[in-house]
């Protein structure tokens, strides 16, 4: 009977502590992710992302570290089209977590409801370099893409939270005029530099260029994910010259020394654009994220040579 | 008496039916007609809604491709992307562009990457190059899978394929195809087993042929070592070709603040690939060869096959993981393997195999890594074996002389009498990986395995030539002091190609200092799985 008793008394508070729980553990892989899933969630959603917004997004180390966050993890954010393909899998396989193995409720693959650009149509292979099969998994870095993914963290969170589905869809709305307000704000800054040709380092800058009217002429990389070759910089510095390039623009964890050349080459200027949130000190969230790369680039754009 | 009522009744019933029909004879070919009638305008109705879809669906299908060209054209693509807009501030996200179409059977089938497919499918092929100054190459290196010659070596041809079985189970099979150094094909299965996605209570079984999770080289893969060949504390102790075997596996990752897994498998105790325990022999594909003197220089007759669940091998894990800053990790780990062996005389009673181990893994990722580099990687790992020899007497044909080959006791002139015994066996490598810029990384492995010296090797033996003498033997060549040091340098032009050139440094107690130069190769077609920590 005792044991009984003791059972019962320790089943209850088993359940007590879980009923107690009451805030949603969201793990998103990106920083930028991470930081819209708050503005959805506010109060009732603990968020943690995985990568840094300094590093790679393509190459984080699958720390077993990650492995328990998952394993408590109510909802995992992922970008999807490959982006995290070589070191999510064995994340969530080492999870142990029903809630967010693929297909459940609290897995969320981001690139789902998004319109990716650069889909590879006919036969891709890898002697293309690291062509995307899905399409160009940098998507977030258009801000217009992210009233997207906040719909489907407020669709995500409303669903596992049903009780506070008002209080997700208010935060929506709200995230959604800001959003929007901001990138009148923005387009309208870039405005009379519509036009402007960039070179990039990687096929990163592709959607933020689409958004704001930039032209990405070239990129560093001869194929994504190939690094430069001398070859490849040479041909490349008279074509950027000749089409009158203004900006090279690299993520902040590329090496500086051939971005460095290109530019000096082509009398461009080199920016240091973070891709992510984190990817400065003054990158804090998905706001300030287009705050900065906005105004370093209408800056570079307006002071003299 | 009941059942011949029901027969009575049932014929009655068939007979009265058929005088109906009888009757009924025009009303039945009036519905007939009726019948055909119908039947030809629903036909008639049917071909013409079939054509109106097949109509449909060119259409579709045109429309479709002119959108598909569209979407290249940037203006409308900014046209869609404002539609886009509008939607998605009402409305739920829109369904994926990917998704919205099914497959059909012109659309490439696409094997790699989480495409539409039910399998990922990988062929990793890895070669080596290169000559070394001893004579004895297949004895110098202890890894099934290391260049085993002077010239060319086909190290390891490993067919993978892996995917989700079902909501329930993950499945991944390991088939490796390797050139021996006569030119024969030889086929292993690496591995092949199915692993639970989720269990309750933070629970994982595996079950199947798998790599015993001891320490942090043995469960790897040829294609990720960071050195042309394996360890040599692992290739002693575990075996050749690692430790593998057939069984099942349970694991529990801790509710810990930090990450902490405990693992138990339990796996068959025979075979080649349970080196320590009861396999056949300690030397390359697990075959002791007859001219060659065995561990312990006695046979392993003592195999008492499987009595109960105590002669099987058990292998148990507990490993930790910290985060030491935000770009340092450092993983620790304890292993230990118990089984049964086979080593000495048919009854030679109980002999049994532990080993133990540690290991410890630091890693520093630059916090702005590009590809992964710059990073530094070291990892240890140290082992401790104790191995009961059983007695063994060499008079296996009884008649007493000292035939040719047999281990001959010099100072009695009879062959060799053994007695059972503890061996203690040390062994520890240290390796370090520094990935200097992106797709560069220079290695260096330091290599020792020792032991304490046995009863047997200080017993005046010889192997006999049949004719009163013989050629001492000493200090075992399979347990003797033994170091390597081996500096390397690996480039990678991508992922999914690596060219590597090492030198290693031997010394070998009794058998001299060599010195070996081994260029590697890598293709890795297909799917590429995720790399683990």
């Amino acid at each position: 009977m005792k044991t009984i008793l003791f059972i019962a008394a320790v089943g209850g508070l088993l359940i007590g502590a879980h009923a107690v729980q009451a805030k949603l553990n969201v793990v998103t892989t990106l920083p930028d992710f991470g930081s819209i899933a708050q503005e959805i969630g506010g109060d009732n959603v603990k968020v943690t992302s995985i990568a840094r917004g300094t590093e790679d997004p393509h190459f984080v180390d699958a720390r077993p570290s990650f492995i328990r966050m998952l394993n408590q993890a109510d909802v995992l954010a992922e970008g999807g089209a490959d982006l995290e393909i070589g070191w999510l899998p064995p994340l969530v396989n080492g999870a142990r977590n029903a809630k967010i193995l693929a297909d459940a409720a609290g897995h969320i693959i981001l690139s789902r409801g998004i319109r990716l650009l650069e889909v590879p149509v006919g036969p891709v292979d890898r002697s293309m370099g690291d062509v995307h099969p899905a399409g160009n998994p940098h998507y977030w870095l258009d801000p217009a893409n992210g009233k997207v993914m906040a719909a489907q963290f407020a669709e995500t969170f409303s669903k596992l939270d049903s009780a506070n589905a008002a209080f997700y869809q208010a935060n929506l709305r709200k995230f959604n005029e800001r959003l929007d307000k901001r990138m009148a704000e923005w387009t309208k800054l870039m405005e009379p530099h519509r036009g402007t040709k960039v070179v990039t380092y990687h096929k990163s800058f592709e959607y933020f260029a689409e958004r704001f009217g930039l032209e990405v002429a070239s990129q560093l990389e001869p194929k994504p994910g190939i690094e430069p070759s001398p070859t490849h910089i040479h041909a490349l510095i008279p074509r950027a010259k000749e089409h009158g390039v203004k900006l090279v623009l690299i993520e902040p964890f590329r090496p500086r020394k051939t971005p460095h050349y290109v530019a000096d080459s082509i009398g461009a200027k080199l920016l240091i654009l973070p891709t992510s949130v984190g990817g400065n000190e003054k990158v804090k969230d998905y706001f300030s994220l287009f705050d900065y790369n906005v105004s370093q680039i209408i800056a570079a754009l307006q002071s003299p040579k | 008496m009941k059942l011949k009522n029901f027969w009575a009744w049932s014929s009655a019933l068939c007979l009265s039916a058929s005088s109906l029909q009888a009757q009924e004879t025009t009303e039945v070919e009036q519905l007939k007609k009726q019948l055909k009638q119908a039947t030809e305008s629903f036909d008639k109705s049917l071909q013409e809604h079939r054509k109106t879809i097949e109509d449909l669906n060119k259409r579709l299908d045109a429309v479709q491709k002119q959108q598909q060209a569209a979407s290249t054209n940037q203006e409308q693509w900014k046209r869609m992307m404002e539609t886009r807009l509008g939607d998605a501030a009402t409305s739920a996200p829109p369904a994926t562009v990917m998704e919205s179409r099914p497959w059909r059977p012109t659309d490439p089938i696409r094997l790699a990457g989480r495409g539409p497919n039910y399998i990922n499918l990988s062929l990793d092929g890895l070669f080596a190059a290169g000559t070394s100054t001893a004579n004895d190459i297949e004895e110098l290196q202890l890894g099934g899978h290391d260049p085993s010659q002077r010239g060319f070596t086909v190290q390891n041809v490993e067919l993978v394929l892996d995917g989700a079985v079902d909501p329930y189970f993950r499945g991944q099979g390991n088939i490796v195809f390797f050139l021996d150094p006569e030119g024969e094909t030889q086929v292993e299965l690496e591995e092949a087993y199915l692993e639970t996605m989720s269990l309750p209570a933070n629970l994982q079984v595996r079950g199947g042929q798998y790599f015993t999770e001891f320490g942090r080289h043995n469960p790897t893969h040829p294609h990720a070592w960071g050195f042309v060949d394996a360890p040599l504390v692992n290739g002693r102790f575990l075996g050749p070709d690692g430790l593998r075997n057939p069984g099942a596996r349970i694991s529990w990752l801790a509710p810990t603040p930090f990450y902490s897994e405990l693992f138990l498998a339990v796996q068959n105790s025979q075979g080649e690939t349970a080196t320590s325990f009861r396999s056949a022999g300690h030397s390359h594909g697990g075959e002791e060869e007859e001219e060659e003197i065995p561990l312990a220089f006695r046979h392993a007759d003592n195999d008492r096959g499987i009595d109960d669940i105590g002669d099987l091998l058990f292998s148990p894990r507990y490993a930790l993981s910290f985060d030491l800053t935000s770009s340092q990790v450092l993983l620790l780990g304890a292993s230990a393997a118990f089984g049964p062996n086979s080593r000495g005389g048919e009854d030679a009673g109980s002999t049994d195999t532990q080993i133990y181990g540690v290991d410890l893994t630091w890693k520093w990722k630059s916090p702005r890594h590009q590809g992964g580099f710059p990073f530094v990687a070291w990892q240890t790992e140290g082992m401790l074996r104790k191995y009961d020899a059983g007695a063994f007497d060499w008079d296996e044909n009884g008649n007493g002389v000292a035939d040719e080959g047999e281990v001959v006791n010099a100072t009695t002139g009879l062959p060799a009498v053994l007695g059972g015994e503890t061996l203690t066996d040390y062994g520890v490598y240290s390796q370090l990986l520094y990935g200097f810029r992106k797709g560069w990384v220079a290695g260096l492995r330091w290599d020792y395995v020792t032991s304490d010296r046995g009863d047997y090797e200080r017993l005046p033996l010889i192997v006999s030539d049949g004719a009163g003498g013989g050629d001492p033997l000493g200090r075992d060549l399979m347990r003797a002091q033994r170091w390597r040091l081996s500096p390397n340098l690996t480039w990678y032009p991508t992922e999914f190609s690596k060219i590597r050139l090492q030198y290693n440094y031997d010394k070998r107690n009794g058998i001299g200092d060599d010195h070996s130069v081994w260029l590697q190769f890598e293709f890795l077609l297909g799917a590429h799985a995720a790399h683990k920590f």
